[in-house]
């Protein structure tokens, strides 16, 4: 008998070659299990990802799907989009994906508001190549290319976005998964470019090497350290010292660019350009 | 039929209007000299076709975002100059390995580097054979008129469409920045071709399928068409997941590779004048060709007898011309290029000892006047004929 989300599934491409206690196979499931539950129609959604140990993920999904190269998925997702805007552009990035060598791509994607809707996998280091640290790995963190500890400081990939323009932006974790299930709803639903920041274990490369040996402690470690956005907003800056907020952080209503440039073709036809 | 006025146009114009002629709907690129005329043409001429232009936050990305477009089922260009096209490199690789139809036009300019922005070179050909990683073959069309720029754009994307591969126009500053009287050919005199599309239902389709035959090149389904296919950079198999199997994985090289190379014949063929009785032969390309077509002419009314082969694919190599020429045993074959001596390599090996090959190299972007190379006809028949 076939499981209520296996039509989303290449399950003759499983099993997947994430390691044992990785968060990446919660947070697909969240994202096919927001799929379903928003209605989308598969034929019309094309999943897109860059490289990495997440950019794995579309390989198992059953729509068009699409594994460019590093750091490239959203300038790639963004051709897809202006294409043909009547498409679902899901967008599957990691860390380092997205925030160091695609980081350029990341803010002016938000900055044109351009209807993809991107789940970046944070597990905060370079897992696929064995542990190099990130843009996200937390200052003096171990990693293989920080054997003395993390010097450098760490984005918040919320804020990075949001400073971007972005107009929506959540952040949730593997260890929530029903809210990270309804947060990849509301972004696959807002009109617009949608950040999602998934946090993820890595317990091989980063839980290993830094006191959180077995993917339960790093599960614990986010549910103890994340807060509602709520409540976030009411902490004093002591309060917030190591906590992070999860939710949906900002959502407001901006034209998406596909609809602006449908406008920019009808003046075209009627008047014609100049310059 | 009326007569069609001639008109004044620049090489990089008349590279758009082929390119709307042959259908492009999405054009993504960067600001550079000397190609920023086709970014700027097509953020004007595009959207009064129901096409559209955008311009992206670098050369990497919009190389991406014509892949994506061109999976999406619509018909897409860049363009760009040397500096960009160094950046574009790696997704030309994705769109050989993934065979995504497209078209990247590199107007080269004065290199290493960021070199002489506004000045011409012919320094990028090597680059256009080899500049993305692994074993590939390549589309690679040299226009050397403004008329050419609109046929060759024409010409690489049909190739493109047919073959799945991305293929380039290589242009150079001379062309680009030529204004020329043309008359473009009517629109019902092209030949405009389009992928293939499956017509096999989802489920049985093969986005990579090897028909034993590597002439034959599988249909391309657009994202959206029910097909949910898998597109990867990693090597895939028939049906485009990922493998680490070395037969499946070497079998898949081979067949990008034989794709090519088996569809030479239909690739656009040289120009040759006066090689029938010719002692010495000007091999040239591009902009540079210009002047040795002259240089050929003048020869002629000197009573020498040169002859011109101008390749208008530089790549893949095509040696039949040159072989037809070894067979005449000539005194020289002279190959005048804005470089050190690029295209003189194959040239080269083509005619091994048969007969001295000679190089007129300029750098520095001055053009290479017909004289220079007269000067080098005259020479080797001197030279030649003294032996």
């Amino acid at each position: 008998m076939a499981l209520p989300l296996e039509k989303y599934l290449r399950v003759g491409k499983l099993p997947h070659i994430w390691c044992p206690g990785c968060g990446h196979g919660i947070i697909t499931q969240a994202i096919i299990r927001a799929i379903d539950e928003t209605g989308l129609n598969s034929d019309k959604t094309v999943v897109v990802s860059g490289i990495g140990c997440s950019s794995r993920a579309p390989g198992y999904m059953n729509f068009d799907t699409l594994h460019t190269t590093h750091g490239r998925a959203l300038p790639f997702a963004t051709g897809i989009k202006m294409a043909n805007p009547e498409l679902n552009v899901i967008v599957i990035t990691g860390d380092g994906d997205a925030a160091a060598i695609g980081g350029n791509h990341l803010i002016h994607a938000a900055r044109r508001n351009i209807g993809l809707t991107v789940i970046c996998f944070n597990n905060n280091i370079y897992g696929m190549t064995s542990g190099q640290y990130s843009p996200l790995t937390p200052t003096g963190s171990y990693a293989s290319t920080a054997p003395y500890g993390m010097v450098e400081r760490p984005f918040d990939l919320c804020e990075l976005v949001k400073g971007a323009g972005g107009s929506f932006v959540a952040r949730s974790t593997a260890y929530h998964t029903r809210h990270l299930t309804n947060v990849i709803k509301d972004a696959l639903k807002y009109d617009g470019f949608a950040f999602v920041d998934a946090l993820s274990q890595c317990p091989t490369y980063f839980g290993r090497r830094n006191k959180l040996r077995t993917p339960l402690d790093m599960l614990n470690w986010m549910r103890d350290h994340a807060v509602p956005g709520s409540s976030w907003d009411k902490m004093t800056p002591e309060e917030k010292e190591g906590k992070f907020p999860i939710g949906v952080l900002v959502n407001k209503p901006s034209q998406e660019l596909t609809k602006v440039y449908d406008e920019l073709l009808a003046k075209a036809a009627a008047e014609g350009g100049r310059g | 039929m009326t007569e069609r006025k001639p008109r004044l146009l620049l090489g990089n114009e008349a590279c758009v209007e082929g390119a709307i002629a042959a259908g492009l709907k999405f054009f993504a690129g960067y600001p550079i000299t000397p190609s920023t005329e086709i970014a700027e043409l097509c953020a004007a001429y595009l959207p009064k076709v129901g096409g559209k232009f955008m311009q992206m936050e670098d050369e990497i990305a919009s190389m991406a975002a014509i892949c994506g477009a061109s999976l999406a089922g619509r018909k897409s260009m860049t363009a760009t100059s040397g500096p960009g096209f160094s950046l574009k490199q790696e997704n030309i690789g994705f769109a050989v390995q993934a065979e995504i139809p497209c078209v990247v036009v590199d107007v080269q300019r004065v290199g290493p580097s960021t070199g002489m922005p506004t000045s011409a070179a012919q320094g990028d050909v090597m680059q256009s054979r080899w500049g993305t990683h692994g074993d590939h073959e390549i589309v690679v069309l040299s226009p050397s008129s403004v008329l050419e720029a609109y046929t060759l754009t024409v010409s690489a994307f049909n190739i493109a469409e047919e073959l799945r591969t991305p293929v380039i126009l290589l242009m150079d500053e001379m062309v680009g920045h030529l204004r020329e009287k043309v008359v473009l050919p009517d629109k019902s005199e092209l030949a405009v071709k389009d992928r293939a599309k499956p017509e096999l239902p989802p489920g049985q389709y093969k986005p990579y399928a090897d028909y034993g035959d590597p002439s034959k090149v599988a249909p391309l389904a657009a994202f959206g068409e029910g097909y949910k296919y898998h597109v990867t950079g990693l090597t895939h198999g028939e049906d485009g997941f990922p493998t680490n199997n070395p037969d499946l994985g070497a079998r898949q090289i081979k067949r990008i590779n034989d794709k090519i190379a088996s569809r030479k014949n239909d690739l656009p063929q040289a120009e040759e004048l006066f090689t029938d009785d010719a002692e010495v032969f000007v091999f040239s390309y591009g902009g540079t060709a210009r002047s040795a077509k002259k240089a050929v002419r003048d020869a002629r009314a000197m009573g020498l007898k040169a002859g011109l082969i101008r390749p208008v694919t530089i790549w893949p190599f095509l040696e039949e011309p040159l072989l037809r020429a070894k067979a005449k045993e000539p005194k020289a074959v002279i190959v005048p290029e804005m470089n050190l001596g690029q295209i003189i390599l194959p040239v080269k090996r083509v005619m091994g000892d048969a007969c001295p090959v000679i190089g007129v190299n300029r750098l520095g972007g001055r053009y290479i006047e017909p004289e220079e190379i007269l000067d080098a006809i005259k020479e080797a028949i001197h030279r030649g004929s003294a032996s």
